[in-house]
């Protein structure tokens, strides 16, 4: 009876939830928020000569500039990858490609490269809901992985940093759910679901099995907000008992910002809701060498969007022909590997160590004077 | 009865605590009756997320003992030829050990990843409390149904040809339901169990499966005449569930006319159905008439997890390391588990080149009449992927 009784309750409370969700969303959002995904075939398209397409999305800011390096690289190695390139942008609505095409693309190619989205500050139509999770939503690209590690030759505070970050993206802070509830006061809503926290745990555990790490650290604040965090946390351990062989351990934002600052090597994997994971994302990447540097990749279960580690637009940089294009590199070494293309993915790879190395060619941010081209250059002369 | 308590807990005084081992849930104190019905029939199982990311797969892969470490192998490198969006968590299990812990964590893995890939496991253990790893495996995970696909290859050489059989067989009750004890010195009691609700389970999977693959006919196998209780549940709840299909023919066999018939008449035979231990019989005789243990492949399904291993449940310890293993059983294995994921592309490239390399290259280990090595089967099989990818060669069907 109890066990009934239990059961009614829940079925109302999530009733209850789905509701509360439906009316708070704006209305634009409420029809887009469907996910293309599991409509389409699951491999990976290849067609008959065995190319393989991939979603192209340039971006803001120096976006385009760095895109156009990979397009050159991949060009030089000839590798058998075909773009298929849509100018996706928040801040230029006009020009922009429909969200619609930009998802069936990537639903259809299952892989992605994209640029970073810029993100105004301010909202001229009302709506909450940013281009980037829209996208995201639209794709349930759920878990953004992001492979802090020091590279060669860039001088930075701390030697050898090498963890993975892994944040949920789609709910928590960023739910797009806010209102004035009386002049003067905004409430702004965290959503945190079991479903969602057990699946980022899950990912987490099962890329530290994939990558051979040996211990999982669940970032979090349960100890303020001791139901949102306290649920995350709950998952992450419920599903850590799957996993008797890699560590779990807890920790708490601010002491986990500190420890990342201070000694940043005993982190191996972490697992984050979807704040924390944004500031210890680029807190990490600041660790590194910076936005320039850091590649990133969020996962839904059919697709894969690669992505810059640390979203920057860098705007002041726009033409200017000096932004760092290995971040980008790496991201298209990591989506070659992802496609099975591992030669390729190395070879990129070796590159850039090659050419970090070396020393010779650096760009502004690694405290050179060369130019994005010539980096680009550099990169396609060490291709072996 | 107290006798019997109590001779069973001077026999294995260490039973108390290791008996559980394998149990997914096991409470600290048990009394012997607890003890005595220690398999629960159907396991309650936790929903966990499933293993997909970015369109690729986490598998479980369980290499097993004897030539299962060396057939793997070839699965991964034909796999790795192909760019199967896989990735395997290799698992490897001791077999000398005494105690559950690989295979617990064999497991535990599974149930993460949902599929699992597993080559025949050792159980070299003959202490009475160590369970036989594989029966851990399918009863843990509540595999209840077996599918093993017996269709004829062209390329063998066999007595009869054109053979297409599903046998489906009840995979974690029956007589596999590791109950025996002495009740008395000299006399001892194996217990078949067969419960109405997974024969049902079982049935319905079985016809089902015929439904869904425009299958004709349902053989119920059954020893009822003499079993009239255990087997007659059996064969009466698959009666009762033909009704409800009324497009698939059903009809019941013997075990032992069963087998007869299959020897001597393979092509009456569509879908099977049947209990356990005569499930094993019964594709074991399938697996011989089709060319012995290195073609086929089998699938263990449960209403949340898959695993697939070749067909004959055989080690082949003898023939380990030697070269001369048939790689196609695990070949196909791979191919069931591929479809299972739902990468039919990656699946029927490797079929049509496995189909290519036995049935028309007629390249063939040892032990179904060919003279090649298992790593120039797998390096044909490799070079064929891309003529078939190239050409649209069909699959030569028998």
């Amino acid at each position: 009876m109890s066990l009934i009784t239990r059961n009614v309750f829940r079925t109302l409370v999530q009733g209850s939830q789905h509701v509360s969700k439906g009316l708070h969303t704006t209305a634009v959002n409420a029809d887009k928020n469907v996910c293309f995904a599991p409509l389409s075939i699951s491999t990976l398209q290849a067609s008959k000569e065995g190319r393989i397409k991939c979603t192209l999305i340039p971006g803001d800011g120096v976006g385009p500039e760095l895109v156009y390096s990979v397009q050159e690289v991949f060009k030089a190695a000839n590798i058998p990858v075909d773009f298929e390139s849509f100018f996706f942008s928040e801040v230029n609505p006009t020009l922009s490609a429909p969200l619609e095409d930009v998802v069936n693309s990537i639903a259809k190619n299952k892989i992605c490269i994209k640029g970073i989205l810029a993100t105004p500050d301010f909202s001229h139509t009302g709506e909450l809901q940013t281009l980037n999770m829209k996208l995201r939503n639209a794709l349930d690209l759920y878990a953004n992985v992001v492979h802090v590690k020091s590279l060669p030759n860039v001088n930075c505070r701390h030697k050898d940093v090498d963890c993975i970050i892994i944040r949920e993206q789609t709910e928590g802070e960023y739910s797009a759910l806010e209102h004035e509830s009386v002049p003067g006061v905004v409430e702004c809503l965290k959503i945190i679901t079991a479903a969602k926290s057990e699946r980022i745990a899950k990912f987490a555990f099962d890329y530290a099995v994939k990558m051979g790490r040996k211990k999982v650290t669940a970032v979090h604040k349960a100890n303020i907000m001791k139901l949102g965090d306290g649920l995350f946390l709950r998952s992450c351990e419920e599903i850590g008992k799957l996993y008797p062989r890699i560590q779990f351990e807890k920790m708490i934002v601010d002491n986990c910002t500190m420890q990342m600052v201070s000694n940043p090597n005993q982190f191996d994997v972490m697992v984050t809701p979807n704040l924390y994971g944004n500031i210890v994302d680029n807190l990490a990447s600041g660790l590194v060498g910076g936005a320039g540097v850091v590649a990133g990749a969020s996962y839904s279960a059919e697709c894969a969007v690669f992505e810059q580690g640390a979203r920057h637009i860098f705007s002041g940089a726009v033409g200017k022909n000096i932004a760092n294009p290995t971040a980008m590199l790496l991201c298209s070494a990591n989506l070659l590997a992802h496609v099975n293309l591992h030669s390729y993915s190395k070879m990129i790879k070796g590159a850039i160590n090659k050419v970090l190395s070396d020393g010779k060619v650096r760009t502004k941010d690694l405290g050179g004077q060369s130019t994005t081209k010539d980096f680009t250059n550099a990169i396609i002369h060490c291709l072996t | 009865m107290a006798l019997r308590l109590l001779s069973k807990a001077r026999v294995v005084p260490e039973l108390r605590n290791v008996a559980f081992a394998s149990s997914a849930a096991a409470p600290a104190e048990l009394s012997d009756f607890d003890m005595q019905h220690k398999t629960p029939v159907i396991r309650k199982q936790q929903l966990i997320p499933k293993a997909q990311y970015g369109g690729r797969h986490a598998v479980t892969m369980l290499p097993g003992g004897g030539i299962g470490p060396e057939c793997m192998g070839y699965v991964r490198e034909i796999f790795k030829y192909i760019g199967a969006p896989v990735d395997f968590e290799v698992v490897d299990i001791d077999p000398t050990v005494d105690n559950d812990d690989d295979v617990q964590y064999a497991i535990t893995t599974i149930k993460r990843n949902g599929v699992g890939l597993k080559g025949n496991i050792e159980t070299k253990s003959e202490a009475a409390y160590v369970t036989s790893r594989n029966v851990a495996l399918r009863n843990e995970l509540d595999m209840y149904a077996y599918v093993l696909n017996c269709k004829s290859f062209a390329g063998v050489p066999t007595r009869h040809k054109d053979i297409d059989i599903q046998i489906i067989r009840q995979n974690t009750e029956g007589e596999y339901a590791m109950l025996e004890h002495e009740s008395v010195r000299g006399v001892i009691e194996s217990m078949k169990v067969v419960t109405a609700s997974n024969s049902e389970r079982v049935a319905r999977f079985a016809f089902e499966f015929a439904k869904k693959n425009g299958r004709k006919k349902v053989t119920t196998v059954h020893k009822a005449n003499i079993m009239k209780l255990s087997d007659g549940l059996f064969l009466e709840t698959s009666r009762r569930l033909a009704k409800e299909y009324p497009d698939i023919e059903h009809n019941d066999m013997i075990i032992d006319n069963c087998c007869m018939q299959l020897v001597a008449k393979p092509h009456q035979f569509d879908v099977m159905l049947m209990t356990n231990l005569y499930g094993s019989i019964v594709s074991n005789v399938v697996c011989g008439i089709l060319g012995g243990a290195g073609l086929l492949s089998g699938r263990n399904y449960g209403d949340h997890y898959a695993v697939f291993e070749p067909g004959t449940r055989n080690t082949g310890t003898a023939i380990a390391g030697k070269n001369i293993a048939n790689p196609i059983a695990m070949i196909n294995a791979s191919i069931d588990m591929l479809e299972h994921l739902g990468h039919h592309f990656h699946a029927d490239l490797l079929r049509r080149a496995v189909n290519k390399t036995v049935n028309v290259d007629r390249i063939l280990t040892p032990d179904v009449g060919g003279s090649s090595s298992s790593s120039e089967v797998v390096d044909s099989i490799i070079d064929n992927i891309e003529t078939v990818a190239k050409n649209e060669i069909p699959i030569v069907l028998a």
